[in-house]
């Protein structure tokens, strides 16, 4: 182990042991864990040490590979889809495995397929009878549903539905797992009987053959070609020409054609959009909380290890973590890291409750659950995909190689902020929802628990002394509640204005977007720091854990004071001179994080295989590891044509025209 | 027939404009004339059948070394042939061949070259030049090891002359020391030249370069004593061999020391150089390339997204209406048009800062120096500045295509990957803002005792005399006019002068309770950093200004000014915080300032398209389906989907290796 790194261990204010288990939710949750990712990393099969010198055909051929192996491993581990191991499985692959729209497929048709459905589908596609895929984004058409144009037109003398894809802009774009793989899909399409339109409705589209997996009659699909990331991954294209299905085949939990065409409702049209609200939960913690707590934890190892310039002359040259300007690029990512699992918790055990309800078809629930999953979808999203950008390059030129693993976190994080709905559009709809619940809070009437603090908007003063003073959370809690509350009232004032000097209701909406989006982002931010803060509170572990997450939760409130110091200034409810302490504090808490940065990243116990990174691992043994992994490049062990065609003429002058 | 017309979106755009285009093209470029003379150029390339190859994003890695190696011999023998040889106009030629990305010779030919021009004596030219010119040896500049970057002192490989055979030996003693990144030293440079830290006579003299042979002529296997190899891939730069190059006791004569201002006697007797100012002048020109680089990089991207966003339709704005062009939303409007505007202020800074290094490298030659301190600190401020935010804003650019934005055949991707090194290499941008900042703080220091300090640093003057009518501070608020670009300069100024004052208070307070000036400069530099950032945007949103003046066509310069604004009012409306707390804006003016902002996208909105027309990027060159000039977006997109290596067969042999056993087993 370098010694560098070792020092950093021994200080350690707490027990990473527990804080791990207080990660996972118990300590029989990481012994769990654990032996998850043993089964998982000691099987070659899985092994992602070539991932990055591999093509996009290669890296699919793997992806496939180990999907199909691990069907074999889940049987031989005795795992199930509903046991406790499952959730680990995903982690330990570290996602480079194939079929996850499959995984869509599966819970769209278990939400809104019928009883019958449920049972014809489910078996064939857990059995991997079929495979399946997701299919709603089109070319010219993404977050805003209505304006898909796919058509399914009831023939009622068939009792088909026929599909079509009228225009180019119509094709399916997109899709994962459906570009080669897949052989059903669930394909979104605006649903016409007799020359009527009811909007968009599910349908299972079969689309290559069961026998030899060639395209069926009336099919055009292939891959959309190579993207900024996700090599592994398949996502397809999909033309629909007059091929026909079964009415069985629109997924009909809530609704239903009938024989005769007689269109039947039970509930909402938005259940419609609930595949997309529990994937943009469950996304956010393997998607977005994995890869950042990753990318923290190679830019923090690495930190240490990595000495450069002097800090005190005649001393060695010193570990770039005891710089305040790296300590304040990484220290707000790991807190923020932390935040966000807890809040991940937080809106996990919110959806379940919600579930729950719209199983017994209470949709009371939807309009809060949509609005929270997309607003914390998105912060969440681009905090995070900005927050592994900012560790890739406080790893100074390494960062940019492929082998510190964090260009291809970063690359596949990013995606996130656009799919499942793009940020901005998200935010809006979390707006949406926020001034209707100012309107009627301030009408008196009831709200969510989560919004009631709209109701009571006041001017006010913060009433911080002195920088220790924004220690306290009820101090800085007060500062996000009363800034949130002021973006949401003011620009509902401002659209009241609008439309009471005759603007129209969505001309005024557009006129007021960026600041709709911005009181979106104050909202879940308030909401974030509060979850944090009660957390803490709430902590029984000792060993110094409660100690070391009240910094951390103090350092990811004031990192928000201070990087969005205007808006809390701006009403005065923080004076300039009370901005000069928040800075003051802030900065303040950086070394006394620093001391137990890599602990802190240890508690999020990834092993070196899972991280993948020559920068990341636990030994610290960086620059032998990065030179070794180099020399395996294929640029180094296979011969390149290019020194006989091109250098050799060129040196030896022979090129034609020279 | 479709991919004939242009899209009717983009025309209707594109008539709608209130200014002429190619008037603006004129200033960009420095003169219709310089127009004239890069279109002629591009043209050579586009349309030299030499220069033609498949769509790179479907190539491995290792053919598009070899496409990269193949274009960059045909461009040196041919640049040759047209007699092209001002740096600019080569400039021009290697980015149509190159299309903007690197290349395996950038540097032989950007560094190893002038470096034996300016560091090596006549004799070495001699020995050396030629070959180099005709490409016989081709070289790099190994100076980065693995475990040293920026500060150059660090560096471990060493040099150590033994008088006995007149020869140094050159050795990488640890991991640490191995170079590392240079690009062309993995597979295509024969030769190198080598920094290392010099011993002669038992003492260590510091740093010096060295010519190094690292491969045979002839067969081009690696020398004795020489280990060299590619550093795998990357984030983007698949076309350049960046290597690795370690050295075992590897002698070289002593006349390959480059020994122009230093020297090491037959002896071993060391003679110094006369002054180690003049390596300054390098950095000075690379770092402000990258400042025009930041511009050209995020004007490619503001052409893709503001393009596609006048050609993609989505949701409705009006019930019952036809899905309205993306561009129309206030929300996309808000992310392009700063983005659009910071592109231009990035062009018209990059020029000054080109202009003013060949106005005093005149009197470098001279031997008069007194202009390159404050350049130098000025240039490795806007490195950091220019290159950091051109980075997020290709970002935006690129989400702001939504998904289509994430295929590399928007070709934004390729744009990012290819830029974002540039905010560590030649100088990590948080050490640069940091060496700004030290110069700030020695002006501030200047001023406080009583000198007065010049260029664009000379605000700090007025700052001893604010103290004294410090009452007035209040009165000074209500003065910005937020319609005034002039105005809003002092307000940009007021901000830099006080974050300075404030970054240098706590530099004193911190010096005041600790013994030592390195704790205390670590623990303000989150402050220094700030200060210039703040001193940067200062100078952007000045020489923006003053370029409007110069600006002679009335409805081009209305345009520009509206750009001016935006990007003046916008950075105030990003960093509100600053004003406020200064008292420079009061509550009341940020809103106005807000509600300006807002107005202006409105205002930009019908020339944005012909704003991004004025950039006049070449389709080929731009590499985007969906920034095409046409507009025929999604015809195309299929077209290229089409030609994916997964789509090569109609059944991938996934299936008959994998997936078909699985299913007969389950």
């Amino acid at each position: 182990i370098n010694p560098d790194i070792a020092s950093e261990r021994q200080t350690a204010s707490f027990s990473v042991e527990k804080l791990m288990a207080w990660l996972d939710g118990s300590a029989e949750h990481t012994r769990i864990r654990r032996a998850v990712v043993e089964a998982i990393e000691c099987d070659p099969v899985f092994s992602r040490e070539n991932q990055y010198f591999q093509s996009q055909n290669e890296r699919y051929e793997e992806a496939v590979k180990k999907a199909v192996h691990l069907q074999k491993k889940m049987q031989e581990m005795g795992w199930t889809e509903n046991g406790p191991e499952y959730k680990y499985i995903y982690r330990a692959l570290a996602g480079d495995v194939a079929f996850l729209l499959h995984r869509v497929f599966m819970r769209s048709i278990s939400m809104l397929g019928s009883d019958k459905q449920v049972a014809k589908w489910i078996p064939l596609a857990t059995q991997y009878q079929l495979i399946g895929s997701y299919a709603q984004t089109e070319l010219g058409h993404g977050t805003y549903l209505q304006g898909l144009e796919t058509t399914a037109v009831f023939d009622i003398t068939t009792q088909e539905f026929i599909l079509n894809t009228p225009k180019i802009s119509a094709m399916k774009w997109w899709p994962g797992d459906m570009g080669r793989s897949a052989t059903h899909t669930v394909a979104f399409a605006q649903l016409y009987i007799h020359g009527k339109c009811y909007g968009v409705h599910p349908f299972i589209v079969q689309i290559r053959s069961l026998q030899d997996h060639s395209l069926c009659p009336g099919i055009t699909a292939g891959d959309i070609g190579p993207k900024m990331s996700f090599e592994h991954a398949d996502n397809g294209f999909l033309m629909l020409q007059n091929v026909r299905i079964p009415r069985e085949n629109m997924l009909s939990k809530f609704c239903e054609v009938q024989p005769d065409g007689t269109y039947v409702r039970w509930g909402s049209q938005k259940i419609n959009y609930f595949t997309m609200t529990s994937v943009r939960i469950s996304l956010i913690s393997d998607e977005v909380i994995t890869p950042v707590m990753k990318a923290c934890t190679i830019a923090i190892r690495y930190s240490v290890v990595r000495r450069q310039s002097k800090l005190k002359p005649g001393e060695q040259e010193a570990k770039i973590l005891d710089y305040q300007t790296q300590q304040e690029k990484l220290l707000p990512q790991l807190a923020a890291a932390y935040a966000f699992h807890l809040i991940s918790n937080y809106l996990q055990e919110l959806f379940d409750r919600g579930y729950r309800e719209i199983q017994r078809k209470n949709f009371d629930m939807l309009p809060e659950l949509h609005a929270f999953s997309s607003g914390f979808k998105a912060i969440i999203t681009q905090y995070c995909t900005s927050a592994v950008e900012i560790c890739l390059r406080a790893c100074g030129g390494h960062g940019y190689s492929l082998l510190s693993g964090l260009p291809s976190l970063y690359t596949k994080i990013l995606a996130s902020c656009i799919y499942e709905g793009e940020n901005t559009i998200l935010l809006l709809q979390t707006a949406r929802f926020l001034i209707k619940c100012f309107m009627a809070a301030s009408a008196g009437q009831p709200v969510p628990p989560s919004v009631t603090y709209l109701a009571a908007v006041k001017p006010g003063k913060c009433p911080a002394k002195n920088k220790l003073d924004f220690l306290s959370p009820d101090i800085y809690m007060e500062a996000y509640r009363h800034t949130a509350a002021r973006l949401v009232s003011s620009t509902a004032a401002k659209l009241q204005d609008l439309t009471q000097s005759g603007v129209k209701k969505h001309d005024a909406w557009n006129q007021c977007t960026v600041q709709l989006a911005r009181a979106a982002k104050a909202h879940c931010h308030y909401i974030t720091v509060k979850n944090f803060a009660e957390a803490v509170v709430k902590i029984e572990t000792q060993a110094g854990i409660q100690k070391i997450m009240k910094h951390l939760c103090d350092l990811f409130a004031l990192h928000g004071i201070f990087s969005n110091a205007g808006i809390f200034l701006h009403d005065g409810y923080i004076s300039g001179t009370q901005m000069d302490m928040v800075t003051a504090s802030y900065l303040d808490l950086l070394p006394v994080i620093r001391k137990d940065a890599v602990p802190l990243v240890d508690a999020f116990d990834f092993t070196d295989k899972s991280l993948n990174s020559a920068l990341g691992s636990y030994d610290g043994q960086v620059y032998q590891r990065l030179y070794e992994w180099a020399q395996k490049s294929p640029t180094n062990t296979q011969m390149s044509p290019a020194y006989e065609r091109y250098l050799k003429p060129l040196l030896h002058k022979k090129l034609s025209k020279l | 027939a479709a991919m004939t017309t242009m899209n009717p979106d983009l025309r209707r755009e594109r008539a709608a404009a209130t200014f002429q285009p190619e008037l603006l093209t004129h200033i960009l470029d420095g003169g219709a004339e310089r127009t004239r003379r890069r279109k002629e150029i591009e043209a050579l390339v586009i349309n030299d059948p030499d220069f033609q190859h498949e769509d790179l994003n479907f190539l491995s890695r290792s053919q598009r070394y070899e496409q990269a190696i193949r274009k960059s011999s045909l461009m040196v023998m041919k640049l040759r042939e047209y007699g092209i040889a001002d740096p600019e106009e080569i400039y021009w030629f290697k980015s149509f061949v190159h299309r903007g990305r690197p290349e395996p010779l950038d540097l032989h030919l950007g560094m190893f070259l002038p470096t034996l021009l300016t560091q090596a004596t006549p004799e070495q030219q001699d020995r050396f030049f030629m070959p180099a010119w005709n490409l016989e040896i081709i070289g790099t500049y190994a100076q980065t090891e693995m475990g040293h970057g920026t500060h150059l002192r660090g560096l471990e490989t060493t040099a150590t002359y033994d008088p006995a055979t007149q020869e140094f030996i050159l050795n990488s003693p640890t991991v640490t020391s191995i170079k590392w990144w240079p690009g062309g030293l993995g597979k295509t440079s024969n030769h190198a030249i080598v920094l290392a830290q010099l011993y002669t006579q038992g003492q260590c003299k510091g740093l010096h370069a060295f010519i190094v042979p690292i491969r045979q002529l002839g067969t081009h296997e690696p020398l004795p004593g020489i280990t060299v190899g590619d550093i795998g891939p990357k984030f983007g730069y698949d076309e350049m061999d960046n290597g690795y190059l370690k050295m075992d006791n590897f002698r070289i004569p002593r006349e390959n020391m480059l020994m122009k201002h230093a020297q090491v006697e037959p002896d071993g007797t060391y003679v110094k150089p006369v002054s180690d100012k003049l390596t300054y002048g390098t950095m000075v020109f690379i770092r402000s390339l990258i400042v025009g680089d930041s511009a050209r990089c995020l004007s490619r991207a503001c052409t893709i997204a503001i393009r596609y966003s006048a050609v993609r339709h989505q949701s409705e704005l009006k019930p019952g209406e036809p899905e309205p062009q993306i561009l129309d939303y206030q929300t996309q409007q808000y992310k392009l048009f700063p983005l659009l505007a910071t592109a231009y202020a990035f062009h018209f800074v990059g020029a000054y800062i080109k202009d003013t290094y060949h106005r005093i490298s005149g009197d470098i030659n001279d031997g008069d120096l007194s202009e390159l301190p404050e350049l130098h600190a000025l240039t490795a401020g806007l490195k950091a500045f220019t290159s950091w935010t051109a980075n997020a804003g290709i970002e935006e650019c690129r989400m702001a295509c939504g998904g289509h934005g994430y295929s590399r055949c928007s070709g934004i991707p390729d744009i990012y990957v290819t830029f974002t090194p540039s905010c560590t290499y030649e100088g990590e941008n948080t050490v640069m803002m940091l060496q700004t900042a030290r110069f700030l703080v020695k002006s501030y220091i200047q001023v406080n005792s009583g000198q007065q300090v010049t260029g664009m640093v000379s605000y700090l003057n007025d700052l001893s005399r604010q103290r004294i009518q410090a009452q007035h501070v209040a009165a000074r608020t209500v003065s910005v006019r937020i319609n005034d670009p002039v105005s809003l300069v002092d307000a940009y100024k007021a901000r830099a002068a006080r974050l300075v004052e404030a970054a240098a208070k706590n530099l004193q307070a911190e010096l005041n309770h600790r013994k030592s000036k390195e704790d205390a400069w670590n623990r303000t530099s989150v402050d220094l950093v700030r200060a210039s950032e703040a001193h940067c945007h200062y100078v952007i949103v000045k020489l923006f200004t003053a370029k409007l003046s110069e600006v002679s066509n009335a409805a081009v310069r209305a345009v520009l000014t509206d750009l001016c604004l935006l990007y003046a009012l916008y950075g105030i409306s990003k960093n509100t915080g600053d004003f406020l707390q200064a008292g420079i804006l009061s509550d009341g003016q940020i809103t106005q300032v807000n509600q300006r902002v807002k107005e202006l996208l409105a205002i930009i909105r019908p020339n944005a398209v012909a704003l991004v027309d004025s950039f006049d990027f070449h389709d080929l060159h731009l590499g985007s389906v969906l920034g095409r000039y046409d507009g025929n977006v999604y015809e195309n997109l299929f077209e290229w989907a089409k030609k994916s290596p997964l789509n090569k067969t109609q059944v991938h042999e996934s299936f008959h290796k994998h997936l078909k056993p699985m299913q007969s087993k389950l």
